[in-house]
């Protein structure tokens, strides 16, 4: 896969140095590109890989370095220069418009028109050209943007780079919005990019994805190049994370610990079904324990936690914790029976962004901090300030505004919350997305402390590898069915993949 | 994900990334609040150099405040709503028809049998209903409240006209009025209330649990849900809340004027949400402030106290009002955004 050493250089970048007000982001990045390779950047939450980005896409200028595009010494002052050079950035979130079709949103800003009126039917013609080439013949150009999935929505975003006489995209995490089916075929794209000589500069926390789509990796710690030119399917992952968090990551899952033969049943799920979604499910988890739920986006794990959580309101069923049936559909009745939900959205569905840390540890025992109903935020801080110390959050600091904390510390922010309340019944929606993986390995660490503390624990990931490694028992969910149950151990990826295909088959 | 006050190891967040202590000042709650300090007493300036002696003096603020203190009552009720992230259109036609119904001649004839608090009890009961009606269409029938409100403020306008017949009602009621035009220590009872109304909704906002959720609420909806708060319950009594500062209004409304009418309270939602947002809470939710919703009120009633003296026309006024609301929104954006992420 590797391209040969001859290949000349599209992009090098030496020396990047940026400050923010006086506090180095960058001190000295190297970045090496190749024509038609897929450059793999890899580094923890801060290390500088946004600014980085920003500073290709133009939109930061830098204060120290030199750039050079096709071996001639360039500047990127704006982000009108860097599509000018032929630099395409796919942000997170993505920025196409969701009230225009496909063709409106790939021409925005270049619209094909004759004395000012637009050609619509060439526009069209040139669209459908455009996803053919990308695999997407199938995308009708006047279906409005907004009714595509995620992926969908990244098509369109590289259909309108290739729109530009693209050279280099660079995309941001691209798969963090998609399931396992999703990101094979983005991979398609990226090699259907790269075939027509594009670079592409990938960057993801999933080691396991730029083993398989990457030819070369620079990793940045702390704002400098400290590894370039590695092989992306044979770098060893211990030294990957090595190089990113400069320690060695020897257990990246902690040990299981055997559970008591006699610890009881807490949380016990009885033929729950919701409409259209998934119908039946039936599992128990013992004091201790950690369930994993795996199964494809769109097979229902997620709506699964969310209707135990009483977030939804099933159709039949009962979901009862130390042998008390909760009322269903109700969040208050569950949290006050002792359960705890991480969502799959910290953001949207987590925390407060705009409060301090301390207001969102508490948000579920507020009335614990008030006698009365007034509140008393020095022990609010208090009891904040312990949890942040003994889960090892970054800053601990309780008046910490939440949504200026990396994406680790959120979550930890979350699990300080239900340890604060004293769970007893704990589900974990997705716990490390767009956590990086140092902190990855925490989390789980505390996962795990948590369960033998006598915790039962429901984990649900996209990432079926982090549900095999973290769960001591997989339920495999197919179609809305738990389809098997299984100890984690006596099952790997592809066996839970082929089961779910099978199941989604039948 | 970096961003430029992040990107450095984050174990050690180095002070320069902060933004200055002066900038934290100002946009704390304390510096929007001195921001809305100075832009009174420039006002009151304002109003001593053109008006002198007819201004400047403890009988005229008296008046101000006196003015202010009805709006000032559904400003108090409107900036609960407004924090948690609703709206409420209603406030000022629910006042309306609160006075309507505590002045109907049969309710009357019961008041000066048994009490004159009849009458201030029926006030209450009628804007707390008109807010629960509110709350559940909002809560669980799930109508944004702009809609909702926007209803009930056309619904309870037109039930006031059909109860009064479309008639001003006379108070004559004598303890009632006694009680309303009264006055203790110098200062009118009117003020005295919208004083204990605004200091029971500081306290309310700032110090409890019912504060806390409300804010949650406005700040993340769907956050607050998932994380145990009975959200429906509480947008309820958001609306109930609002619903009964208007009943309040209503009182102090017929106290001052002595009628009950279904013109009462015309267009006071417009004025209640300039004041609440001019104040500095955000009008998506999420921050809400009740020292800033009263020196918002007393801005605009200073401002229209100082033209009124200098003979001003009301168009004028109106013009500079709008002016002041862009710039007070303006301003706090600004601040909002130097608070808040960078990213």
């Amino acid at each position: 896969m590797v391209k040969g050493d001859t290949a000349p250089s599209l992009l090098v970048m030496s020396g990047i140095v940026k400050s923010f007000n006086g506090v180095p982001a960058l001190r000295g990045v190297d970045l090496e590109v190749r024509a038609g390779e897929v450059h793999c950047v890899l580094g923890q939450n801060g290390a500088g890989k946004s600014t980085l980005i920003k500073i290709l896409a133009g939109a930061y200028q830098p204060d120290g370095g030199q750039i050079s595009w096709n071996s001639e010494p360039t500047s990127i002052p704006t982000p009108v220069d860097a599509l000018a050079l032929g630099i395409a950035t796919m942000y997170q979130e993505l920025d196409v418009v969701d009230g225009l079709t496909i063709a409106e949103n790939i021409f925005l800003g270049h619209e094909s028109s004759t004395l000012g009126f637009l050609n619509r039917a060439r526009s069209a013609r040139e669209t459908h050209d455009l996803l053919a080439r990308l695999g997407h013949g199938d995308l009708s150009p006047h279906q409005l943007v907004g009714t595509l999935p995620a992926a969908g929505k990244q098509i369109v975003s590289m259909a309108r780079a290739l729109s530009r006489n693209t050279r280099l995209i660079v995309m941001d995490e691209p798969s963090a919005v998609l399931d396992s089916e999703e990101v094979r075929n983005l991979f398609r794209v990226v090699r259907e990019l790269t075939s027509q000589n594009i670079a592409v500069i990938y960057i993801s926390h999933r080691l396991e994805e730029i083993r398989q789509i990457g030819d070369r990796i620079t990793v940045i710690k702390d704002g400098q190049t400290v590894a370039s030119g590695l092989s992306a399917p044979d770098t060893p992952t211990s030294d990957l994370i090595h190089l990113m968090t400069g320690r060695s990551v020897e257990h990246f899952f902690p040990d299981r610990t055997a559970l008591p033969v006699d610890a009881p049943v807490v949380l016990d799920v009885a033929g729950l079904s919701l409409r259209e979604t998934f119908s039946d499910v039936s599992f128990q988890v013992r004091a201790g324990e950690i369930v994993g739920l795996a199964g494809l986006v769109g097979s229902g794990r997620s709506e699964i936690l969310e209707t135990v959580y009483g977030a939804r309101k099933p159709t039949s069923g009962t979901v009862s914790v130390k042998g008390r049936a909760l009322r269903l559909g109700s969040v208050d009745d569950a949290v006050a029976a002792g359960v705890g939900l991480s969502p799959e959205e910290r953001k949207s569905q987590g925390l407060l962004l705009e409060e301090p840390v301390y207001r969102n540890v508490t948000l579920s025992t507020i009335s614990r901090f008030a006698r009365g109903g007034l509140l008393d935020e020095r022990g609010e801080r208090a009891a904040t300030a312990e949890q942040l110390t003994a889960l090892h959050a970054r800053p601990d600091d309780p008046d910490y505004l939440t949504g200026n904390l990396s994406g680790g510390n959120q979550q930890k922010v979350l699990l300080a919350r239900w340890l604060v309340h004293g769970t007893t019944v704990l589900l974990l929606d997705e716990p490390t997305r767009g956590v990086d993986v140092g902190a990855r390995a925490e989390i789980y660490a505390i996962i795990r402390r948590l369960a033998d503390a006598g915790t039962a624990i429901v984990v649900v990931s996209s990432e079926i590898e982090e549900v095999l490694g973290l769960a001591d028992r997989v339920l495999i969910i197919g179609d809305g069915h738990v389809l098997d149950t299984r100890p984690a151990t006596e099952i790997d990826e592809h066996g839970v993949l082929e089961l779910v295909m099978k199941g989604n088959a039948a | 994900m970096s961003n430029p006050t992040s990107t450095a190891p984050i174990a050690t967040p180095p002070e320069a990334t902060e933004p200055s202590a002066l900038q934290r000042f100002l946009s704390g709650s304390a510096g929007r609040n001195l921001g809305l300090v100075i832009a009174l007493v420039l006002l009151i300036a304002a109003g001593a150099i053109t008006a002198g002696d007819r201004f400047m003096n403890v009988e005229n603020f008296l008046t101000i405040v006196r003015l202010a203190s009805i709006i000032g009552v559904i400003s108090i009720g409107g900036t609960f709503v407004i924090t948690s992230g609703g709206i409420d259109l209603s406030v000022g036609s629910l006042m309306g028809l609160a006075t309507v119904v505590a002045t109907l001649s049969s309710v009357q004839a019961a008041a000066s049998q048994t009490t004159w608090l009849l009458m201030i009890v029926v006030a209450l009961v009628v804007g707390a209903l008109g807010g629960l009606i509110n709350g559940i269409v909002i809560a669980y029938g799930r109508v944004v409240p702009f809609m909702a409100t926007l209803a009930m403020l056309v619904a309870a306008r037109g039930l006031a006209e059909l109860l009064s017949d479309r008639k001003t009602q006379i108070i004559n009621v004598q303890g009632f009025l006694n009680f309303f035009r009264g006055d203790a220590f110098g200062v009118p009872a009117l003020i005295w209330m919208f004083v204990v109304v605004a200091i029971i909704g500081w306290f309310l906002l700032a110090r409890t649990t019912f504060g806390r959720r409300t804010v949650a609420l406005g700040g993340n909806y769907e956050a607050s849900r998932l994380a145990g708060i009975k959200v429906k319950r509480h947008t309820v009594s958001l609306y109930v809340l609002a619903g009964l500062a208007s009943g309040i209004a209503a009182t102090m409304m017929m106290g001052r004027t002595t009628v009950g009418t279904s013109t009462h309270g015309t267009l006071y939602e417009l004025d209640v949400i300039a004041a609440v947002v001019v104040g500095g809470t955000l009008l998506v939710g999420g921050r809400g402030t009740i020292v800033g919703t009263v020196l918002g009120v007393l801005i605009f009633a200073t401002l229209t106290n100082v033209f009124t003296q200098n003979n001003l026309s009301t168009s004028v006024q109106a013009i500079t009002k709008g002016v002041i609301i862009v710039v007070a929104v303006l301003l706090q954006q600004r601040f909002a955004a130097r608070g808040s992420r960078s990213s």
